[in-house]
């Protein structure tokens, strides 16, 4: 596992282990902007924004759609605890367009008891779900 | 003794309950195949927290946060798991013990957040201070519903209402072995640099700020914890009543052949004094 060119990889989810394997690197969303991980990262906690979760690894690419949770990064493994995370296959799209126009509406629609922080992630939940199917 | 007739009244309505306690047995057999694999799944999870919490903590060293120091109320918020049905032996009053027992807490003291009706129905008799229960989650629980729990705790511990978070569960250890466990949720303790020599950790970076990244992730911790917690509790209470099953099956199994001997005893008995009666007749008559 000394291999220089790779981390540990490993995404656990609160009902099952989503991916574990050696990656080459990966992207996430954080609440700081997108970040890519190389092998030899320094220490970092960052939590987790929804957005698109791509792993280089030796079989080529994987997307998926990730929305919350955080990751402990390391030299040698990164370690994502996702609260809730898709493969694409398990996104139903018109259910995502669904939401996507839920959240814009509830938006554009803003009453002061509008809770914007919460349609707002409801949008990038959405969005994200519908750019890993593309 | 006992006449024929009442042994055997007796025999079939122990058989009926024995019927029962059997398919209880079988459904709960079945409950807890599927509560455990969901369990175990879990688990990684909940390990892995634990794992990455710890190393982070090990690794900021001792710095003021809220949740890791004590708040200042003395009360004691404790969530207890139990099941909303009974026959499953002492799964319930053992957790219900553990809290109410306790050598140096206070009736006054505490806030008890019930998951389950029979941990509810218990302190609600000792006159225990009971918040919002939400008995139904016991019986498929989601990551949702730990999930708003923690939220609710969490702001009670915020705003001061209460300074402690337990969590009084049972522990699945194997099918036939559950333990009721007693769980520090908040503040947390710091593991008090135990295990020195394993890596003079490097100094980890958070993004966001350290005490704004505590701040999200503690909250997902104790979220995972309050999962886990739910998931084991469904799967000892299955065990629990598979157990307490099994044994009334064998019981009742045990009485039926008791009766069945008093049975045929006393249907000998009555034989031969009909017998007795006729010769005597039959000798008078002679």
């Amino acid at each position: 596992m000394a291999d220089k060119n790779s981390f540990l990889l490993r995404i656990i989810t609160p009902d099952r282990v989503f991916y574990e394997n050696q990656a080459q690197m990966v992207e996430f969303n954080t609440t700081e902007g997108e970040i890519g991980v190389l092998p030899g990262h320094v220490p970092l906690t960052v939590l987790v924004k929804p957005g698109i979760l791509d792993i280089t690894e030796d079989g080529g690419d994987k997307v998926a759609a990730l929305h919350a949770g955080f990751a402990e990064i390391l030299p040698d493994r990164v370690t994502i605890l996702a609260e809730i995370i898709e493969w694409p296959e398990e996104i139903d799209e018109g259910r995502a367009e669904a939401a996507k126009e839920r959240a814009e509406e509830r938006l554009r629609t803003k009453t002061p008891e509008t809770d914007v922080m919460r349609a707002e992630t409801a949008l990038q939940r959405a969005m994200a779900r519908i750019q890993v199917l593309r | 003794m006992a006449s024929m007739r009442d042994i055997k009244r007796r025999k079939s309505s122990i058989q009926g309950t024995q019927q029962i306690t059997k398919a209880m047995k079988l459904v709960s057999t079945v409950k807890l195949q599927r509560a455990r694999a969901n369990a175990e799944r879990s688990k990684d999870y909940f390990h892995c927290m634990y794992d990455t919490v710890s190393s982070i903590l090990k690794r900021v060293g001792h710095i003021e946060h809220r949740y890791l120091s004590a708040g200042t109320s003395p009360r004691k918020a404790v969530i207890v798991i139990t099941s909303n049905r009974g026959l499953a032996g002492g799964y319930n009053s053992n957790v219900v013990k553990l809290v109410t027992r306790h050598p140096e807490w206070k009736k006054e003291d505490l806030v008890i957040y019930s998951l389950g009706n029979k941990g509810r129905e218990a302190f609600l008799r000792y006159g225990y201070e009971l918040r919002e229960c939400h008995s139904d989650i016991v019986e498929a629980p989601v990551y949702a519903d730990a999930m708003a729990l923690s939220e609710e705790l969490l702001r009670a511990y915020a705003e001061g209402e209460v300074g402690e978070i337990y969590l009084a569960y049972t522990a699945f250890r194997n099918t036939v072995s559950h333990e009721p466990v007693l769980l520090k949720l908040l503040p947390m303790e710091q593991a008090v640099e135990s295990e020195e020599k394993t890596e003079p950790a490097a100094i980890m970076n958070f993004e966001p700020e350290d005490v704004e990244a505590l701040d999200m992730i503690i909250p997902k911790y104790v979220t995972s914890l309050i999962y886990g917690a739910l998931m084991e509790a469904v799967a000892s209470e299955n065990g629990a009543r598979m157990q307490a099953m099994d044994n009334a099956t064998s019981n009742a199994e045990e009485m039926i052949s008791d009766l069945a001997l008093k049975y045929n005893r006393a249907r000998q008995g009555s034989i031969t004094q009909e017998l007795t009666e006729i010769i005597a007749g039959a000798e008078a008559l002679g």
